[in-house]
C-alpha cells in the first residue's frame, strides 16, 4: 500500500512533518512504513518561466535564444533546442545552479543532474526549459505534456512560482507494509485516520454530499441478488448524458503519485474513490445491460466470459458473476465484460459499488487466473457500508467535475446490515495484560481518536463497522498500546512458579554425537528433508524396496524437492560429491536431521520421523576409521556392552564386501560401509568413501550417562598371546565371541595384533594372533586359573577348525 | 705410603680435572677407585704395614678417597650441567614451523546460534521442546487462529501433502501441543526445522529454522515479555544492543509486536549492513490469543501468556555475517571451517 503524503495532509491539515518523521511515527503507532519516495529529491531551482522573445542562435539552426522572465527584474537568457518553445509560453525553468531528474529522453540520473550556466555555441545560457521526462514523469502521467519539447504550463500558472510545486512534485510517496487484519488501512483515508491519531490532529475526511436529479434510479435499473453469501450488498446508481474528457489537473496529480495513469474522467473518479475509500467500482454502459437489470449469481459450470481486455475466460459455479437480463456482463469483483464497456459513444452509465465475500475472490481469482486491482482489495473482506459512502462521493464528483447527470436515488440490496462490534472494555484487564498503570481517561482519549465510541451504561467499545479486527478485549488492549507507545510499556520479567530450565535427553545425546564427531575430525553439514524421487535409482535400491515408500508433497517446488527423504545417505553424498568437485582433500562431514516413514500410504497419520546420525567422508581413512567414530560414540553415551557386525547389511549403495550392520544388545542401530564404487560413480565422488548411519530412535533408549566407578586393577595381569591358523571366511568377531564366552571371569580383555594371509598359510586360511589378558579383582593369578580359562578358550576354537600355530 | 698416597691422589686430581665428558671421569673412577683401582689396591696392602702404622695409614687412605670422591662428584655435577646445556642447545626447534593438528571438525553456524539461544533461555527456566516437521493443519494453523482459507495459509507459502496434513510452515505449532498437555506454568522454547514454498536464492531457502518461545502462567504480561526478550537480545548481541518494539499482527497473539534491534555493526548510526536504518528486525512475538488459549484448553480469565518466534538463519547470517543463505546447505568443507 502507498500514498501520497500530500493527499494525508489534505485530511489532516494541521499535520506538518516531513516524510522521514511521518514514516518513524506511523510505524511505531502500527502502520509499518517500508519507504519514502520524495517525488522532487532530485529537483531543485525549478520555477515558472515565460518566454518574451525569441532569437535564432547565430551559429546553430536547431537553437534559439530565449528571454525568459522568471519573476526577477530581469529576464534571463536560455538557450534552448526544444521545437515547441514560443514567446508567450510558461514553461519549467531550472535555474543556474538547480538540479534536474534527467534528460529529455527519459533516462533518469541518480542524484539529479546539476544545471549551470555556460555557453551553447558559444552563446551565454544561464539555466534550462525543462520536458516533463527531465522532471522526472513521463507522458502518461501528464498527458496534457507535449509529445516532443517542453512542458507547457497554462496559462494561469504564476511566473516565478516553484513548477515543482505548480505540478505536483512537491510531494512524498510512502510505502507501507499494512498486516491483513487492518483491511480500513488500503485506503488513503483508513491511513489519514491513523496519521491524525499517531500526530494528535484532527482528522477531516471529505463531507459527502447529497447528490442526483429528481428522476428515480429504480425507473431506469432493477438489482437482484441471487447469492447474498457471496454478495452481501450492491449498490447500483445511474448517470446520464455523460460527457468523456481528461479529468482535472489536481486529481491526475494524486493519481500519478499512486502510480496510476490517468485516462479520462470517469476512470480517473472510479480510480480515485478506490485509492480514497478502498472500495472498488465498475461502471457499465447502461444502453447494453438487457432488461435494464442486473442478477447477482453464480456461473454455471463451464460458461466462458469474455472480460473487457478481451480474453476469453472458463468460469464455474464458485465464481460469481454480473449479469442482465440475458448474459453475464462482469465477474464479480475481478472484471468486468467486454460487451458491457464504456465506449466513447457511451451516453447512460451504470455505476456498481458492491461488497463482494473476500475469500470467494482470492479463490476465485486464482482459478479464473486472474487477479486485478479490484479483486486484490475484495480479497481483502470489504466493510459493506464503505461501498454506500464510496459510490455516493464518486456520484459528488462527477457532479463537480461535470462529468454527466447524476440521476437521484442509489439501488441498494444489502439484506444484512453490518453493524459495529461492541467490546467489553476494562481499564484493569488493559494494565492487567500490558503490565502497564495507564488511567481509564486516557484510554478512552485514545479510542476517541480513531473513532471508536464509548457505551458508559454498559462499559462497551462501539467498534465502527471498518474495524473488523477488534472482536475481543485484547484486541481493545492493543489498541491502548500502540497509542501509548510500545516503547513506553515498563520491561519486567515474569514472576510466578520458578521451572526448571532443561534439554530433553534425546537432545543430550545428539550433543554428544556432534562433539565426538567434530572429535574425530568431521564437520556438521545440513540437508534438505525433501529430494528427489530419482534418489532411489541412484541409491541402487531395487523396485520393491521399502525406502521407495516416501511421502510425496502436492505442490512441491519442483520434481528435484518432491518426496519426504526415506535414507538419510543422499544428502550426504551429495555434500561429499560438492567437495569432490570443488577439490577439497579429505572431506569429513556428519549431519543430524530426521527421514520420513510413512506408516501407510496414502498418508492419513503423520510419518514417523526418525533422527538420522549419519556420518561420511572421503580421503585418508578406511573402513575401521569409520567404525572407530560409532565405538567412541557408543562409550560416550555408555552403551558399553559389545557391539557387533553383521556383515550381510544387504545395502545396494554399500560394497557388498565392506559393509555391516551395527548391532547393540541384539538390534540394529544402524549401518556403516564403503560407498558402493558404482554410487561414487553416480554422484561424482572419485575416491573410496565410507559412510555410517546410526539410527538415532534405536540409541536414545540404550544410552545412559550413569558410570560407576570400578577400581584400579590391584593385582597383577597375566597376558598370554595365542597364534592361529583360521579358516578363511571366519570372521575375527567369531573368535572374539568365543575368547569372550569362555574366558571366565578372570577375562579382562584381548585384542588382534597380527592378521596376515599369504606365503606361509596354506591355501584357504589366515594366520591371525590375539593377546590375552588375564586378572583377577581380588587375587594374584596362579597358572592353573589361566592354563583352565587357556584350554577352554583353545577347545571352543578348535571347534570351529582353527588351528593353534607353535 | 704416605708418599704413595699423595702421588694417588695428585695424579687423581690431574685427571679427574682433564675429564672433560661423563666417560671418561667413569673411567678415571674405575682406574682409582674400582675393584683394580689404584687406590683399591693400596688398600688391599693394608696387610703389608704394620699394625701401629694402620690407623694412621687407613685414615689417609680414606681422606684420600675422600678427596677424590668428592672432586669426580663435584665434576661430574660439572660435566652433567654442561651435557645437559649442550643437549638443550642442540634440541633448539624452529617454533614457527605448522602445528599438527588433530582436524577437529566444526559445528554448523546454525547449531552454534541454537545451542547459544538454548543456553540463554535454559538459563532462565525454559525447557526444550519438539514437535513434528511433518505437521496436521489442526496444529499449524486452526489451533493457531488460522482458521482454512485464512489469508495467511496462501501468505505462508505451505507445502501440502494432503488437506489435512502440511510440512509445519511455523514452529509454533509445538505451542499449541504443548498447551493442550495442560501442564501449568508452561515456559518453553522449541527450535526446530520449518517449510515453506521459497525458491532457493541468497535470502530464502525452501527450508529453514525457527525457535519458538511460550509462556504461559498467571499474570504474564507484555512487559514480561518486553523485558524476556531485552535479556535475550542482550545475552546474544551484547550488553549495548537496543532493542525496538512495533505493533504487528499475528493471527495467534494480541497485542503483537516486531521487534528491531539496533545494528550491531554500526550501533545504530546506519550503514549497509542495516540498510541505513540502524535497526536490524529480528523476530516476531506477542501476548497469546485469548482464543488459541481457549482452543487449547487454557482459561484465558485465569492464565495469559507470551510467545515469540526466532528465525534462526536469521541470527545466524547476521552473528557471523554470511551473506548468502545457499551456502548454509551446499555444506563446502571450507565453509564449515570457519565457525
Amino acid at each position: 500500500m502507498n500514498t501520497s503524503l500530500a493527499w494525508i495532509k489534505e485530511y489532516v491539515p494541521d499535520l506538518d512533518v516531513e516524510a522521514q518523521e511521518y514514516m518513524d511515527a506511523m510505524t511505531l503507532s502500527g502502520s509499518k512504513g517500508e519507504g519514502f519516495v520524495k517525488l522532487d529529491a532530485d529537483l531543485e531551482n525549478i520555477v515558472i518561466g515565460q518566454i518574451e522573445k525569441i532569437e535564432p542562435h547565430p551559429d546553430a539552426t536547431k537553437l534559439v535564444i530565449c528571454q525568459v522572465n522568471v519573476g526577477k527584474d530581469e529576464p534571463v537568457q536560455i538557450v534552448t533546442g526544444a521545437p515547441n518553445a514560443v514567446e508567450g509560453m510558461k514553461v519549467p525553468v531550472v535555474l543556474d545552479g538547480g538540479r534536474v531528474a534527467g534528460g529529455h529522453d527519459g533516462k533518469k540520473t541518480p542524484g539529479g543532474v546539476k544545471i549551470k550556466k555556460g555557453k551553447l555555441r558559444g552563446v551565454e545560457s544561464f539555466g534550462m526549459m525543462c520536458s516533463i521526462e527531465e522532471l522526472g514523469s513521463t507522458k502518461d502521467f501528464y498527458p496534457e505534456a507535449p509529445e516532443d519539447g517542453l512542458y507547457v504550463f497554462e496559462d494561469d500558472a504564476v511566473v516565478g512560482e516553484s513548477a515543482i510545486k505548480a505540478l505536483g512534485l512537491d510531494d512524498a510517496v510512502v510505502e507501507y507494509e499494512i498486516t491483513s487484519n487492518r483491511v480500513d488501512c488500503f485506503s488513503v483515508i483508513g491511513i489519514a485516520r491513523e496519521a491524525a491519531a499517531t500526530f494528535n490532529k484532527e482528522f477531516k475526511p471529505p463531507v459527502i454530499k447529497e447528490t442526483g436529479n429528481n428522476e428515480d434510479v429504480n425507473d431506469y435499473i432493477k438489482v437482484t441478488v441471487k447469492d447474498t453469501e457471496l454478495c452481501k450488498r450492491y449498490c447500483a446508481r445511474v448517470v446520464k448524458n455523460i460527457k468523456i474528457e481528461p479529468s482535472p489537473k489536481w486529481m491526475q496529480r494524486r493519481l500519478a503519485a499512486h502510480g496510476i495513469r490517468p485516462i479520462n474522467n470517469l476512470v480517473d473518479i472510479t480510480n480515485y474513490v478506490m485509492e480514497e475509500y478502498g472500495q472498488p467500482m465498475h461502471a457499465y454502459d447502461l444502453e447494453t445491460i438487457a432488461g435494464k437489470e442486473i442478477v447477482v449469481k453464480r456461473a454455471e459450470n463451464g460458461e466462458t466470459f469474455v472480460t473487457l481486455d478481451g480474453q476469453e475466460r472458463a468460469m464455474d459455479e464458485n465464481v460469481l458473476m454480473i449479469c442482465d437480463g440475458e448474459k453475464a456482463v462482469g465477474i464479480a469483483g475481478i472484471m468486468g465484460g467486454e460487451n458491457s464497456m464504456i465506449t466513447d459513444n457511451a451516453d447512460t452509465m451504470l455505476f456498481e459499488a458492491a461488497c463482494f465475500d473476500g475469500t470467494n475472490i482470492r479463490l476465485s481469482s486464482k482459478r479464473v487466473g486472474l487477479r486485478t486491482d479490484a479483486s486484490s482489495k475484495f480479497e481483502k473482506g470489504l466493510d459493506p457500508n464503505t461501498a454506500e459512502l464510496a459510490i455516493n462521493r464518486a456520484c459528488q464528483l462527477i457532479e463537480e467535475l461535470g462529468a454527466g447527470e447524476v440521476v437521484g436515488g442509489m439501488v441498494d440490496v444489502y439484506p444484512v446490515k453490518r453493524e459495529g462490534n461492541r467490546v467489553k472494555f476494562d481499564a484493569n484487564y488493559v494494565n492487567g495484560l500490558l503490565g502497564t498503570d495507564i488511567d481509564e481517561a486516557t484510554m478512552l482519549g485514545y479510542f476517541k481518536k480513531i473513532d471508536l465510541g464509548y457505551d458508559e451504561a454498559t462499559k462497551e467499545i462501539i467498534v465502527p463497522s471498518w474495524r473488523q479486527d477488534l472482536l475481543r478485549p485484547a484486541d481493545i488492549a492493543e489498541e491502548v498500546a500502540r497509542f501509548y507507545g510500545y516503547d513506553n510499556i515498563p520491561t519486567t520479567l515474569p514472576t510466578g512458579e520458578a521451572t526448571t530450565g532443561k534439554l530433553p535427553f534425546n537432545k543430550r545425546i545428539e550433543s554428544v554425537a556432534r562433539d565426538i564427531a567434530e572429535f574425530c575430525g568431521f564437520s556438521q553439514g545440513m540437508c534438505y528433508s525433501f529430494e528427489s524421487p530419482k534418489v532411489f535409482d541412484k541409491l541402487l535400491l531395487p523396485a520393491e524396496a521399502k525406502e521407495r515408500q516416501a511421502v510425496v508433497i502436492s505442490n512441491p517446488l519442483g520434481e528435484d524437492f518432491s518426496i519426504m527423504r526415506t535414507v538419510s545417505l543422499n544428502g550426504m553424498l551429495t555434500s561429499l560429491a560438492t567437495n569432490y568437485n570443488r577439490r577439497n582433500k579429505n572431506v569429513r562431514l556428519y549431519e543430524l536431521g530426521n527421514i520420513y516413514l510413512p506408516k501407510e500410504l496414502p498418508l492419513t497419520d503423520l510419518p514417523e520421523e526418525r533422527m538420522q546420525f549419519t556420518l561420511g567422508f572421503y580421503g585418508d581413512g578406511d573402513f575401521f576409521t569409520m567404525k572407530g567414530v560409532v565405538e567412541e560414540f557408543f562409550e560416550k553415551v555408555g552403551l558399553h556392552n559389545k557391539t557387533q557386525y553383521d556383515p550381510n547389511a544387504g545395502k545396494t549403495f554399500l560394497h557388498p564386501g565392506r559393509q555391516a550392520n551395527i548391532i547393540y544388545n541384539n538390534t540394529i542401530v544402524g549401518y556403516l560401509g564403503e560407498v558402493h564404487p558404482e554410487v561414487c560413480d553416480i554422484y561424482g565422488i572419485g575416491e573410496k568413501a565410507y559412510v555410517a548411519v546410526l539410527d538415532m530412535p534405536e540409541i536414545v533408549p540404550l544410552a545412559t550417562f550413569d558410570r560407576k566407578y570400578e577400581g584400579v586393577a590391584k593385582f597383577p595381569a597375566v597376558t598370554r598371546d595365542i597364534s592361529m591358523t583360521v579358516p578363511k571366511e571366519i570372521l575375527a568377531g567369531q573368535i572374539e565371541e568365543v575368547i569372550a564366552q569362555r574366558g571366565g571371569k578372570i577375562l579382562e580383555s584381548y585384542s588382534l595384533f597380527d592378521i596376515y594371509e599369504g606365503a606361509q598359510i596354506k591355501e584357504g586360511y589366515k594366520s591371525v594372533a590375539y593377546s590375552i589378558v588375564f586378572r583377577a579383582k581380588d587375587r594374584t593369578l596362579e597358572e592353573a586359573d589361566i592354563t583352565a580359562a587357556m584350554k577352554k578358550i583353545l577347545n571352543g576354537l578348535e571347534g570351529m577348525g582353527i588351528e593353534l600355530r607353535q | 705410603m704416605k708418599e704413595k698416597l699423595r702421588a694417588i691422589r695428585e695424579e687423581a686430581m690431574k685427571q679427574i680435572e682433564a675429564s672433560d665428558a661423563l666417560e671418561k671421569l667413569n673411567e678415571v673412577r674405575v682406574s682409582f677407585l674400582g675393584k683394580k683401582g689404584e687406590l683399591t689396591s693400596v688398600l688391599k696392602s693394608m696387610k703389608d704395614v704394620a699394625p701401629e702404622d694402620r690407623p694412621m695409614v687407613g685414615q689417609l687412605v680414606n681422606e684420600t678417597r675422600e678427596a677424590i670422591e668428592n672432586l669426580l662428584d663435584e665434576t661430574k655435577t660439572k660435566l652433567e650441567k654442561a651435557a645437559r646445556e649442550a643437549q638443550l642447545k642442540r634440541e633448539v626447534i624452529d617454533v614457527t614451523l605448522p602445528a599438527k593438528k588433530n582436524n577437529v571438525g566444526h559445528r554448523h553456524p546454525n547449531t552454534i546460534a541454537q545451542e547459544e539461544v538454548e543456553r540463554i533461555f535454559i538459563g532462565m527456566g525454559y525447557e526444550v521442546m519438539e514437535g513434528p516437521e511433518v505437521e496436521y493443519d489442526l496444529y499449524n494453523f486452526e489451533k493457531l487462529n488460522i482458521p482454512a482459507n485464512h489469508p495467511a495459509k496462501d501468505e505462508q507459502d505451505t507445502f501440502y501433502i494432503n488437506k489435512e496434513i502440511v510440512l509445519r510452515t511455523q514452529t509454533s505449532p509445538v505451542q499449541a501441543r504443548v498447551m493442550e498437555q495442560g501442564k501449568l506454568p508452561i515456559r518453553m522454547i522449541a527450535p526446530g526445522r520449518v517449510f515453506r514454498a521459497d525458491e532457493v536464492d541468497a535470502t530464502h531457502s525452501p527450508s529453514f529454522h525457527q525457535i519458538e518461545g511460550l509462556v504461559i502462567d498467571k499474570n504474564v504480561t507484555f512487559a514480561d515479555l518486553k523485558g524476556t526478550l531485552e535479556v535475550f537480545v542482550k545475552e546474544l548481541f551484547g550488553e549495548e544492543t537496543k532493542i525496538k518494539f512495533r505493533p504487528h499482527h499475528f493471527p495467534f497473539t494480541e497485542p503483537s509486536a516486531e521487534v528491531d534491534v539496533s545494528c550491531f555493526k554500526c550501533g545504530g548510526k546506519g550503514c549497509r549492513f542495516c540498510k541505513g536504518e540502524g535497526w536490524i528486525e529480528i523476530l516476531g512475538c506477542g501476548m497469546v490469543h485469548p482464543h488459541v488459549l481457549e482452543m487449547c484448553g487454557i482459561d484465558p480469565e485465569e492464565y495469559s501468556g507470551f510467545a515469540f518466534g526466532v528465525g534462526l538463519e536469521r541470527i545466524a547470517l547476521l552473528k557471523y555475517e554470511i551473506d548468502d543463505m545457499r551456502l548454509l546447505y551446499e555444506n563446502d568443507a571450507r565453509f564449515l571451517r570457519q565457525f
